[in-house]
């Protein structure tokens, strides 16, 4: 019978030993562990975990990564005015931080909210991630609730005087970093979220954002090139009406990595997009996990993933629409695409659309090929040289995605590093 | 100057052959045009010319002003003063014209140990070239072919050729999908670059492009092979009489 199917990972989650901290978040944090008990660790068996192997995220220690030398890659987003934050193997560094309050937000750490009432804090935590259990269960972002050391707490009122921009350094060849953040946009409120950096040999993100009626979240990460890295993201958010949620990722090379967004639109006329660009070479797995719920009317979603692979490097893509009855004049567009630059690579895509509303315009499309030989030989016959030309064309695959940016001194910052990235491994 | 000896090519994954021993030479300066029905072989004959893969070269040369073609890279022919306007123009979505153009300038500088050309520099020559093709800024900003009608992918084949500056200009039918107006705009377009240190070698079907093209030499093509050369008049008895005529005196 399928209810006797043992939990995974039990003696494991039996030997977890909980943080110290305060008396909410202790609550919250057992309360987290309960709910991975539950539903077990997960494995190769489980639905949404086919396609990428969970055994190394959810191994009691982290296997070793080596750390990457970055050489004259200039830092991410080194030239937006942003207010930075550093975790080096998950573990803030005061010293190489930004005064906090010059983003102009209420913006504590996780480590001393614990000790603090924080009421709104109280009531995200965990609370968000646990609405996004049902009716796909994520127990390793349980597990993260449990174990989060630290992370940023974030309330924001108007509009944010600069972005927040997170850095995650990697600095031990064993680090095993687990944070947990949580983000509340009050009514028309606006912030900007820039991440950066692999952040520990294996890094487990949750971040939990409320984005209440009229307020808009923009997000854009780079995660770090280490090529050994383990990265578990997860992204939990709860969108009102009229606001807006924009969530963009580039990711190159790291050995595995794995993006999860769960996401409601609770309120009307809201605008929802997830995009993200990846390339990765040789012992490259990258997957994008996505679950997006309508339940208001005339919302629109919008996912655009893009994944170059090379060298028997490994994409999935399992995206999910679910529009539940009512949401009438929902618009759901998803588009996941690979361009495979050898006959070695692979791209396992699961795209779904669960549609219980009548009035509903929803497609998706997911599509891997090679790369077009007609443009590369007509860009070489104007002189492209052809690995410049290839790397004009994985630029233009890649294209789509970035445009999701906004804020064009940002989506420049993503393209220069792209660009750069191509120069040195194709030029 | 180009010279083409007894050039042979079959396709590489079927033995079908196409080129079966093509002898021309296309002296300096001069503008050499080749007609011929269709499926004669004339397109494959300017894609073998600038390196397309799928063909295979099974006897012949092609030397161009003392270098030999065929064993070069397709970017080290462009570099090397070779051209080729294509038949049918390839879009590439996500790729700016300008950046385009500009990749291409600069990487056949660089292939012929010339600096790079500033970004002031390459806006001005552009604009400049573009304008006299009535080629506007919108069309330079939008991606490689991309939504171009026909005669928009035709000039800006023909403006790539004027930022370029090949020393040997094989222009694929590009009169084919062009109204009078159009095709009077890339004639001009090609007359403007005609001179003493560039030669052409104009693909057409029909005689009209020639009307305002006015070719020294004219060969006619068939079944993969040059069967008559003469000057301009030739094309004129093509146009009088079709290909039939002269295909029944020939074989
Ligand atoms: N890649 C190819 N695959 C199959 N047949 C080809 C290919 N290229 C050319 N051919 C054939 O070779 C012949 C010559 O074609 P082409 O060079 O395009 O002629 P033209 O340009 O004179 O009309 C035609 O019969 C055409 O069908
Ligand atoms: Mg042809």
């Amino acid at each position: 019978m399928a209810q006797a199917k043992a939990k995974g990972g039990a003696e494991r989650l039996a030997a977890v030993a909980l943080p110290a901290s305060g008396a909410w978040l202790a609550a919250a944090r057992g309360a987290a562990l309960a709910r991975a008990q539950e539903m077990g660790l997960p494995t190769r068996r489980d639905e949404y975990w086919r396609y990428t192997d969970p055994t190394t995220l959810t191994a009691a220690t982290a296997p070793a990564a080596a750390l990457f030398a970055a050489g004259d890659e200039p830092a991410a987003f080194a030239a937006i005015d942003r207010v930075t934050l550093v975790f080096t193997d998950g573990v803030f560094d005061a010293a190489a931080s930004d005064d906090p309050a010059a983003a102009g937000v209420e913006l504590t750490r996780l480590a001393l909210a614990g000790q603090a009432d924080i009421h709104w804090a109280r009531e995200l935590y965990g609370v968000l991630e646990a609405r996004g259990q049902n009716p796909v269960p994520r127990p390793l972002a349980a597990l993260n609730g449990a174990l989060a050391t630290d992370g940023v707490v974030i309330r924001v009122t108007g509009k944010a005087a600069k972005p927040v921009s997170l850095v995650y350094r990697h600095a031990a060849t064993t680090s095993d970093a687990v944070l947990h953040h949580i983000i509340r946009l009050e009514p028309g409120a606006d912030l900007t979220l820039l991440e950066s950096g692999p952040g520990a040999a294996r890094f487990s993100t949750v971040t939990e954002v409320d984005v209440a009626d009229g307020a808009s979240f923009h997000h854009i990460r780079t995660q770090g090139r280490d090529h050994e890295r383990r990265t578990l993201t997860h992204i939990f958010a709860r969108i009102g009406a009229q606001a807006r949620f924009k969530s963009f990722t580039l990711t190159a090379n790291g050995v595995l990595t794995r993006n999860e967004v769960v996401m409601e639109l609770l309120g009307d006329d809201s605008v929802a997009h997830v995009a993200g660009a990846a390339m990765g070479d040789g012992g490259f797995h990258h997957d994008d996990t996505v679950f997006i719920t309508h339940a208001a009317e005339r919302c629109e979603s919008r996912q655009v993933f893009k994944k170059v692979l090379k060298g028997g490097a490994v994409g999935v893509f399992q995206g999910k629409i679910l529009v539940k009855q009512g949401a009438q004049k929902t618009d759901g567009y998803q588009i996941s695409q690979s361009l495979l630059l050898d006959d070695d690579s692979q791209f396992l895509a699961k795209p779904e659309l669960e549609i219980y509303a009548d009035d509903v315009k929803c497609s998706h499309g997911s599509t891997s090929g090679a790369i077009d030989e007609t443009a590369l030989f007509y860009l070489r016959s104007r002189g492209v040289p052809e690995r410049l030309a290839q790397a004009l064309l994985v630029q233009a695959f890649l294209a789509q995605a970035i445009e999701e940016i906004e804020d064009e001194a940002i989506a420049e910052d993503i393209r220069g590093r792209l660009e750069g990235w191509l120069a040195r491994r194709m030029g | 100057m180009l010279t083409i000896n007894n050039l042979h090519v079959k396709l590489e994954e079927e033995d079908k052959v196409i080129l079966k021993g093509v002898n021309l030479t296309v002296e300096t300066g001069k503008v050499h045009a080749i007609m011929g029905p269709n499926g004669s072989g004339k397109s494959t004959l300017s894609y073998v010319l600038s390196g397309r893969e799928g063909y295979q070269v099974t006897a012949g040369e092609a030397i161009l002003d003392g270098q030999s073609l065929l064993e070069m890279e397709p970017e080290e022919r462009a570099a090397a003063g070779l051209f080729l306007a294509f038949q049918y123009p390839v879009e590439i979505p996500g790729v700016g014209n300008m950046t385009f153009l500009r990749t291409a300038v600069n990487a056949q500088r660089k292939a012929r140990g010339q600096d790079e050309m500033s970004s002031a520099e390459f806006l001005k020559v552009v604009r400049e070239k573009a304008k006299a093709l009535k080629i506007d800024a919108e069309m330079l900003k939008r991606p490689v072919n991309v939504g171009f009608s026909g005669g928009e992918k035709k000039r800006n084949e023909i403006l790539q050729m004027a930022m370029l500056e090949p020393k040997m200009c094989i222009l694929d039918e590009t009169d084919s999908g062009l109204d009078v107006d159009a095709m009077k705009l890339v004639a001009d377009g090609v007359n403007a670059l005609r001179s003493e240190g560039r030669s052409f070698l104009v693909i057409t079907h029909y005689q009209r492009l020639l009307d305002h093209i006015a070719p020294d030499v004219v060969h006619i093509m068939a079944d993969g092979r040059i069967v008559k050369t003469g000057g301009p008049e030739l094309a004129l008895e093509v146009e009088q009489n079709g290909y039939a005529d002269i295909l029944a005196e020939v074989l």
